[in-house]
């Protein structure tokens, strides 16, 4: 069966794209990644700082971000090497290790990913030492490999580099714990080898004076099957963007997302699956809920199924809960498809406060009406949470949530 | 012994900004051990005399009252009418992703009974009762009614009431959309709590609310009201009931309603 669905025409496909940025190449540095296909989607990708401007309120990838709360991150701000450590238990069959210098600046970017802003321009630039997780081919993780990024000062800005590689037919779980207080930008590059299986999860817990503005890169091998998480809980401004592409058939990837802002929080989620290949799947949960004042979201799901991407199957859901007034979410799913040929390609979204109706039943069983919300928001949040299938991370966000929910008393 | 006193009840249904009388002046008294049935066309009112005991925001009492064992029920909040002793079986039971059934049961349970039931005890109670209605019991990790067909989620509502153990027992059209096999399963069900309840000396009013006569062949009724335009237009006993499947509601409502 063929469906194919463009549920948000107002942001439909602009050609040129939306900043004023099209396709093009240029001399030095790495390649623009040309696609062949003008896509508002698809920003330009260049290692040359000077290709990305300072974004402004009115950039299309900027416009929900609250610029003047990120201590110059996406414009100038100097990185220094300071106070951020990374730390990690030994476990069988994966190489944690640091690399530094001229080994590090070769590993920026291995996942071939070139970056689509200037923030991330300018860390590759900076070339801090790369964080390199390795899991041989053919090898199995059995337990999961834990690296806390710890920061400890939010008044220097830093970046950070990680680079998670699982060779073919490699098996392994990661979790990467953020937390303390830090300025920072992430790149994390994810390369998932043919017929390799990763299940990442991503817990930003960061201390309430935090920014952060993270890439995640995932290349997706033939016939892999990869699992994204991303909770994100702490933090001032925290902004992740996830882009996706697949080097081969047969790949599958699994989105889940969580987040839950309180009063004067910003997080932000972007995700971009460019659909290359053929007989790709790709699923997308995220959920949200906000509380208090001036509690704000933005989420933003493109995806695009090329030409060559024939037998596609493509899902992404994003739901918002508004727990109190004053908060705000914003939900922009995009899909643009250049093929007839798929199985799906459907996304919804939907943003409310709690249904009267869960309410009711549940108080019509002698349950009092906090109690009543807070078993809602829990099921909310575990409809994706069960699935993120890593039980220290399940139980770690089950007692956030806890925290979450005690703020506004319930 | 529980006794449900409704005088002159008038209840309005409020949509966006307007209001609608739907019941003009219910006059009923449920004792304890007593099965009432409500029997009337659609569109006469029954339901929202469901919701309006259970408290439904929907709907706004302008007069009347309504007493549980003397106290006023009307004063009371959804939850605290639930704690009181009043169960509503909803005709159409809300699914709510994510909670999980053994979590939502134990949750009322612990509201209700004022305390948390010991687990172990607790287990048994709910299979015991989930095997009497045959439910499987993989329901009990799945999200409340989610992906539950008609059938189970009515049986779904008896379990409840069984694990609740209320003093009045409202039944909102719990026979409607059930096939034979989950009809009798259901009757049987209240059938079982009203004899466990008067055997524990705490027997159960039953509020019995239908369009159709065939659950009062498994469900006897001590008294049949019929319902018209949001009022009790005849009380008597299960020979009403009778004269309603043979004649439908033509005798009260002046014209032929299909029964």
């Amino acid at each position: 069966m063929t469906t194919t669905q463009i549920l948000n025409p107002t942001t439909g496909p602009t050609l040129g794209g939306p900043n004023g940025l099209a396709a093009h190449s240029h001399v030095g540095g790495r390649t623009v990644r040309t696609s062949g296909v003008a896509s508002h989607l698809h920003p330009v990708a260049s290692t040359d700082v000077a290709d990305h401007p300072v974004p402004t309120s009115k950039s299309e990838l900027w416009k929900f971000a609250p610029l003047r709360r990120l201590r110059g991150l996406h414009a100038d701000a100097e990185f220094t090497v300071g106070a951020l450590t990374a730390t990690w238990d030994a476990v069988d069959g994966a190489d944690v290790r640091v690399v530094s210098g001229a080994a590090g600046r070769a590993l920026k970017g291995a996942s071939d990913y070139l970056p689509t802003d200037r923030v991330t321009a300018r860390l590759m630039e900076h070339n801090p030492d790369t964080l390199l997780i390795d899991v041989p081919a053919d090898s199995t993780v059995a337990e999961p490999v834990v690296v806390t990024i710890d920061g400890a000062d939010a008044s220097i800005a830093e970046a950070a580099h990680i680079l998670l590689r699982l060779g073919n037919h490699a098996a392994a779980t990661v979790v990467l714990k953020e937390q303390g207080s830090a300025t920072v930008a992430h790149l994390v590059e994810i390369m998932v080898g043919d017929g390799a299986n990763l299940n990442l999860a991503t817990i930003a817990d960061w201390a309430a004076d935090t920014v952060q503005l993270a890439h995640h890169h995932i290349s997706v091998g033939r016939d892999a099957k990869v699992k994204h998480s991303l909770l994100t809980f702490g933090g001032d401004v925290v902004r992740t963007s996830v882009d996706v592409d697949y080097r081969g058939p047969g790949g599958d990837l699994e989105m889940l997302g969580l987040y839950f802002a309180d009063a004067g929080q910003y997080l932000e989620h972007r995700i971009f699956i460019d659909h290359t290949a053929a007989n790709c799947r790709s699923e997308v949960l995220y959920k949200g809920a906000l509380q208090g004042e001036r509690a704000r979201t933005a989420w933003v799901g493109d995806v695009l199924i090329r030409a060559t991407a024939e037998g596609t199957d493509s899902y992404e859901m994003n739901r918002n809960l508004l727990l109190t007034d004053g908060a705000r979410a914003d939900s922009v799913p995009n899909l643009e498809i250049e093929t007839g040929e798929i199985i799906k390609a459907a996304h919804a979204s939907a943003t409310g406060r709690y249904d009267d109706d869960h309410l009711f039943y549940l108080q019509s069983r002698g349950i009092t009406p906090e109690m009543a919300k807070r078993l809602v928001v829990r099921g909310f949040f575990h409809e994706v949470l069960h699935k993120v299938g890593i039980s220290s991370v399940i139980e770690h966000i089950s007692q956030t949530v806890e925290r979450e929910l005690a703020i506004s008393g319930m | 012994m529980a006794k449900l006193e409704i005088s002159d009840l008038h209840v309005s249904v409020i949509t966006d900004d307007t209001s609608k009388e739907i019941l003009r002046g219910v006059n009923l008294t449920i004792d304890a051990g007593e099965t009432h049935a409500i029997m009337g066309p659609n569109g006469s009112g029954k339901s929202t005399l469901a919701y309006s005991l259970a408290g439904h925001p929907k709907y706004r009492v302008t007069s009347g009252t309504v007493l549980l064992d003397g106290t006023d029920v009307l004063s009371m909040t959804v939850d605290q009418r639930a704690r009181a002793g009043l169960f509503l079986a909803m005709q159409y039971p809300v699914e709510i992703p994510g909670v999980t059934t053994s979590n939502f049961l134990r949750t009322a349970a612990t509201a209700v009974r004022g305390q948390a039931p010991g687990v172990r005890q607790w287990l048994k109670e709910v299979k015991d009762e989930m095997e009497s209605l045959q439910m499987d019991p993989d329901f009990a990790q799945r999200s409340v009614n989610e992906g539950f067909s008609g059938g189970e989620k009515k049986r779904h509502e008896i379990l409840q009431m069984s694990l609740l153990k209320p003093k009045i027992a409202i039944l909102d059209e719990t026979d409607s959309g059930l096939d034979i096999d989950a009809l009798r399963i259901v009757s049987e069900g209240v059938n079982r709590y009203k004899a466990d309840s008067a055997a524990a000396g705490e027997a159960v009013g039953v509020l019995l609310i239908t369009h159709y006569t065939r659950i009062l062949r498994y469900i006897q009724p001590d008294f049949v009201h019929v319902f018209v335009a949001g009022q009790v237009a005849e009380s008597g006993g299960s020979e009403l009931a009778e004269e309603l499947e043979a004649d439908g509601y033509v005798r009260f409502t002046g014209q032929a309603v299909p029964a």
